[in-house]
């Protein structure tokens, strides 16, 4: 790393290559560096995060996403708004397979039941599971990877090894060993399918962080606050981990979705929530049955799963792009 | 009520021996009617057998359709389950309790060896011993001296009831008279065994040698998961004689796997058209398509041992539920009409079948009287909401949910109560909880015919202790009922006798009949000449190339 | 260095003891009686069930049956499972056709992946950004059981490019679509992760200095953006590996593909212990040996990261 750059030559312009770069190489005089080299130190600690929030609130991705999720949780909250039929409404074989009708803009499945009614009262359950399950793997994943990378030696040797065995553990055998646990048999519901996916899923997500954490572990910032009397997981924390973010969030954005698609996948294999739950997963695992001669059954709820993980994946994007200050200003 | 395998099934006085002996050789003009190219060997779907090939030890379609090919048993069933003889000159009784049965002269296994009457008793002195472990040791419960034999740890080898007088002629001898006897020879658990099989059934199992219509290709016939090849047995001389040059299993882990190989004309037949699919494959198959009913239905059972379900209040509840079924909305939405609604407990491709046994009623659709009857139920005996009906089924195989939740929403429906589906992660989970009476709800039942007989499809269910009784009905009447059928001289009578029996169960419903499996199979368009036997399997020795 | 690697190695001892404790004692608290999976649906007598279960020593308790295992193990014979065949011939052959799938799709992803979300770094905001995004959420919103069936459907069953499924022997072609199905939501990842670092990266001081020294944008972008880029992309491809070869069981069931995933999922279903637990040993063997092999990457992607 150079070690001195402020007297770094403007090359913008210069013809010394034979395309334009600007797409890809921040303009110097767009970077900071100033302001960041002349921190003042006690307002250190928090500035990272203050700023980044300072900057995440005029930032216009943060603000689209920020109203798509508000509004997804609002129809988790209150599902009823968005439809005319009663949750737990009739289902009529006479209606299956049928197309839009009035009172039923997006048609009906092959049981016969509003695809409308059912998106709306399947958010809660799906919103949940991906929120829930996700946060976990952030949470305990994360927690393990920082740790194991940071620290290194014995602790990373038993945890990255404890990480291998979960993640060779087959998701159905211990998912099957799980739903029959006397507590969960007789109610099984989205905490349970919570637990299962967040018990086999965060070895990925600590994977991921070990190396994140790894590659910045030795950089010159964190040996720089450790000189000055940080101690180690005080500049874990402070200083290694908020540098080690940015592809822990796009993991878990994209497991957000991944997880909510999983909970069908759980239904077909008879480990997913009871079918009198209404969900996406277990109304795009039911439309499987239906695809040639109704693929609608499965395009509505598979467009509302989409436009979920859209907006949470241009959150993650937004609060990268706030967490590094090289990158903010472009 | 640890479930007794005692013999409550016998059943009808079928076909006896003079009749049987009479349509030997029969039955076989149809396979040479449509003529076709003889030389093409024909792919078929099939499935991994579970277990080694061996006869007494396979009680799964997939191995069983292997079997049926390469062995040749006593009799065999012909398209419409009518028995012809295959290895049996005659099968003789005065009392329908001591059989005499005589093989046909110079039959031979496909290794040389000669076809004796000790081909039969030492395969079925192996299947029925407790100590060889063989799944299908149950089918030789008749035969005196099973009971020792069959014993939990028995040293036994040997049944007392089987002679061999010479070497093509050997007796039986039942524990008491039952006249359908004959009728299940044709089961595969009966075929003959020659003596190498005996003395290493797990190197047998892996290349089987039999003497039926067809026999391995060779050291590498079976590739495990992968296909199992067959060719014609050029000495078999039987009714059902290849008209093809071999057919080749290959092995499938789904049927929309083995649909879209169909319609891209990978594969030649297919045996079931998958849920998916059912709404399209007249579309894309045309002519090329079949369905046709076989012995085989779809019934829920309800266990006595819950509260809710039993007694007087419990009797009127079942005839709620049964009558709050759409049966003929949920087999034409649902399945396309690839069912037929149940009329009663058996399945109309049987002789025998009626569909007017009074009590058949029960099985109409009729919400009014349905949300009737409720009401008076809950008169007598309030029910119990915290007890939560469901219908447990198993997610591993067979695609049940669809139809599952089908009937939960009719019930929901009509009858205002709270009901669910109940998926099982395996079938070995539902398995072990009905037999040990743990189920919380009604479990999704159904019978696939073994043999063709009414009496397979009610003792072997529905009498007390019964192997797969689920329901833990126990019904005196009803034992006594089908014992009637037993001893019952003629066809007509035992048939009577049965369906006499089937009044009290359409009244008590311990399980709600639902529909008739119809086989929905296709073909491409290389072959021709394809048809279904009575058991939903396509008859693959009589399909040729086009 | 050495010593490095004879430490990772010696690792694998308490890791194969531990994951086949593990899975052994999951198996064997699998509901249902295994030899209810055996009868079938007609089920068979209490002798026969009793002969059976003396026959695969299911009537031992857990701890004999798990020694009766590792013996098997150390003696070379791993037992068989309830179909009567040696459980070493299913692995040999199962295997070989999930590492040829496994590998496949991985490369796939590895290189469709870092392509496309390298161009989509460098255009961020674009229009080729955002079109790659909405491709990206159609993979993750639609289940691999639809898409696969879907990709069968058109390109097996109505264009007749390939065949819907996959033969006995697997060939190469054979397995192009199956794997192009199995790499897509790891596709995903491997696409946004990319894009992610190189959007972090090619704002770094190096990169600027890079340019600075008068280097192609070419190089600048392949040796310094991409290179520090791909910590995390190895990662997860590592991981990946032994995901895509135990995971792929709704992939190989559309596909018809003889392989682990299926072989795996069977066997749980039926209680096979000893089949599960030798399957999933050799997956950890995978698991540890990919994820050495990413370590050491580490060092070589970025000499700032040492191992001692």
């Amino acid at each position: 790393m150079p070690e001195n750059t402020k007297n770094m030559p403007t090359v913008r312009g210069a013809k010394i290559s034979k395309y334009p770069i600007e797409h890809f190489v921040a303009d110097p005089e767009d970077t900071p560096i100033q302001a960041t080299d002349s921190a003042v130190s006690t307002e250190a600690p928090v500035s990272l995060w203050l700023e980044a929030w300072r900057n995440l609130r005029t930032q216009p991705l943060f603000l689209i996403s920020a109203f798509l999720i508000l509004a997804v949780i609002f129809v988790a909250l209150f599902p009823g708004l968005f439809t005319n039929e009663q949750p737990n409404a009739q289902c009529m074989l006479a209606n299956s397979d049928g197309g839009p009708a009035p009172g039923h803009p997006l048609g009906f499945t092959q049981q016969g039941c509003d695809i409308l009614a059912r998106v709306m009262y399947g958010t809660q359950s799906s919103l949940t599971i991906g929120l829930f399950a996700t946060l976990s793997i952030v949470v305990f994943g994360g927690t393990i990877g920082a740790v194991s990378g940071f620290f290194g030696g014995w602790v990373d040797a038993v945890l990255a090894r404890l990480g291998d065995i979960f993640f060779a553990l087959p998701l159905i055998l211990g998912a099957i060993v799980v739903v029959q646990i006397p507590f969960f048999r007789e109610n099984r519901n989205v905490w349970t399918i919570v637990l299962i996916l967040a018990a086999f899923g965060w070895p990925q997500i600590a994977r991921i962080t070990r190396a994140a954490v790894i590659e910045v572990r030795d950089a010159d910032f964190v040996i720089a606050a450790r000189s000055l009397g940080v101690s180690r997981t005080g500049a874990l924390v402070r200083h290694v981990i908020p540098n080690s973010l940015a592809p822990v969030i796009v993991i878990a954005t994209i497991s957000l979705g991944v997880f909510i698609v999983a909970e069908s996948t759980l239904s077909y294999l008879g480990i997913g929530l009871p079918p009198d739950v209404m969900s996406w997963g277990n109304d795009i695992f039911s439309a499987k049955s239906s695809l040639r001669s109704n693929p609608m059954a499965l395009f509505w709820p598979a467009l509302a799963l989409s436009l979920t993980v859209l907006s949470f994946i241009m959150l993650g994007d937004a609060l990268q792009d706030a967490l590094d200050p090289k990158a903010r200003k472009r | 009520m640890r479930y007794s395998r005692t013999s409550k099934i016998l059943g009808i006085a079928a076909i006896v021996a003079l009749s049987l002996s009479a349509c030997g050789g029969g039955g076989d003009d149809k396979s040479t009617a449509g003529g076709g190219d003889a030389s093409r060997v024909i792919i078929a779907d099939g499935s991994e057998p579970q277990n080694p090939l061996i006869p007494t030890n396979t009680n799964e379609v997939g191995g069983g359709a292997v079997l049926d090919l390469i062995f040749a048993g006593l009799i065999s069933y012909d398209a419409d389950g009518k028995p012809q003889n295959e290895v049996a000159e005659s099968i003789e009784t005065k009392d329908s309790q001591n059989y005499t049965i005589k093989l046909k002269a110079d039959q031979k296994f496909t290794n040389g060896d000669p076809v004796t009457a000790s081909s039969f008793v030492d395969a079925w002195n192996y299947g029925a011993a407790a100590k060889n472990a063989q799944l299908s040791s149950y089918f030789f419960e008749s035969i005196e001296g099973y009971d020792e034999a069959a014993a939990e740890g028995s040293k036994v080898d040997k049944m007392s009831g089987l002679k061999v007088v010479d070497d093509n002629t050997f007796t039986v001898k039942l524990k008491q008279p039952e006249s359908d006897f004959p009728l299940r020879l044709g089961y595969s658990a009966f075929f003959p065994m020659p003596a190498e099989a005996l003395k290493d059934p797990k190197k047998y199992g892996e290349h089987p040698v039999g003497n039926g219509p067809y026999k391995f290709d060779g050291k590498d016939a079976w590739q495990h998961q992968q296909q199992i090849k067959l060719v014609p047995n050029e000495g078999y001389e039987g009714p059902r004689k290849a008209q093809n040059a071999g057919v080749t299993f290959k092995i499938y882990q789904n049927d929309t796997t083995a649909y879209q190989d169909l319609i891209s004309d990978n594969l030649d037949v297919l045996k079931t058209i998958p849920t998916s699919d059912i709404k399209n494959f007249k579309n894309d198959l045309g002519d090329r398509s079949i369905e046709s009913p076989y012995a085989g239905n779809q019934t829920i059972a309800i266990p006595y041992y819950l509260d809710n379900w039993k007694g007087e209040a419990g009797k009127l509840r079942r005839q709620a539920l049964s009558m709050a079924i759409n049966r003929d909305e949920i087999t034409k939405v649902i399945f396309n009409g690839g069912r037929t609604p149940a009329k009663e407990f058996t399945a109309p491709v049987l002789d025998g079948y009626s569909d007017s046994i009074p009590g058949s009623e029960n099985l109409a659709y009729n919400p009014e009287k349905a949300k009737e009857l409720w009401k008076k139920a809950d008169s007598i005996e309030p029910y119990d909401k915290s007890e939560k009906l469901t219908i447990a089924y198993n997610a591993d195989k067979g695609d049940h949910k669809t139809w599952v939740e089908a009937v939960v929403n009719n019930i929901k429906n009509n009858l205002g109560i709270e009901v669910s589906g109940k998926p099982y992660a395996t079938f070995k989970e539902v398995r072990t909880d009905a037999t040990e009476q743990k189920l919380t709800g009604a479990v999704r039942a159904g019978w696939q015919a073994d043999y063709p007989s009414l009496a397979n499809f009610l003792g072997p269910i529905y009498t007390t202790g019964a192997g797969s009784n689920d329901a833990v009905y126990a019904n005196k009447k009803f034992d006594a009922a089908i014992n009637k059928g037993l001893s019952a001289e003629t066809v007509e009578e035992g048939n009577k006798a049965m369906n006499e029996a089937q009044e009290m169960l359409l009244s008590d419903l311990p399980a709600i009949p639902l529909w008739y499996q119809v086989a929905q199979g296709g073909w491409s368009t290389q072959v021709t000449n394809v048809e279904f036997g009575w058991n939903g399997v396509p008859l693959y020795y009589a399909i040729t190339g086009k | 260095m050495a010593r490095f690697l004879l430490r990772r190695f010696l690792q694998l001892i308490p890791v194969f003891l531990g994951a086949t404790l593990l899975i052994y004692f999951l198996v064997f608290s699998l509901p249902g009686d295994a030899t209810a999976a055996i009868c079938g649906e007609k089920g068979c007598t209490p002798a026969v069930e009793a002969a059976l279960r003396e026959q695969y020593n299911l009537d031992q308790p857990f701890w004999v049956q798990y020694f009766l295992y590792l013996k098997g193990i150390f003696t070379f014979d791993l037992g068989t499972n309830f179909a009567g065949q040696p459980i070493t011939d299913i692995l040999a052959r199962v295997f070989p056709t999930t590492a040829r799938l496994a590998i496949m799709a991985l490369v796939f992803e590895a290189v469709f992946g870092i392509v496309i979300g390298l161009i989509a770094g460098l255009k961020k905001g674009k229009l080729f950004d955002s079109t790659v995004l909405v491709f990206s959420l159609v993979v993750i919103a639609v289940p691999i059981f639809v898409l696969g069936f879907l990709m069968q459907f058109v390109v097996g069953v109505k264009l007749e490019w390939a065949n819907p499924t996959v033969s006995g022997d697997a060939t190469f072609t054979e397995l192009i679509l199956p794997a192009l199905v199995l790499g897509l939501v790891s596709f995903a990842y491997v696409l946004r992760l990319t894009r992610t670092a190189v959007i972090e990266n090619s704002g770094a001081d190096y990169v600027r200095t890079a340019t600075a020294k008068g280097l192609s944008s070419r190089r600048v972008v392949m040796v310094h953006v991409l290179r520090n880029s791909m910590i995390p992309v190895v990662t997860f491809l590592g991981a990946d590996l032994g995901a895509l070869m135990g995971g792929a069981i709704v992939t190989e069931g559309i596909f018809n593909v003889n392989g682990v995933g299926n072989t795996l999922y069977r066997a749980v279903l039926n209680g096979e212990a000893p089949v599960v637990v030798s399957i999933v040993t050799v997956l950890i063997v995978v698991f540890v040996l990919a994820n050495l092999l990413v370590d050491l990457l580490y060092a070589w992607l970025d000499p700032r990261i040492r191992y001692a």
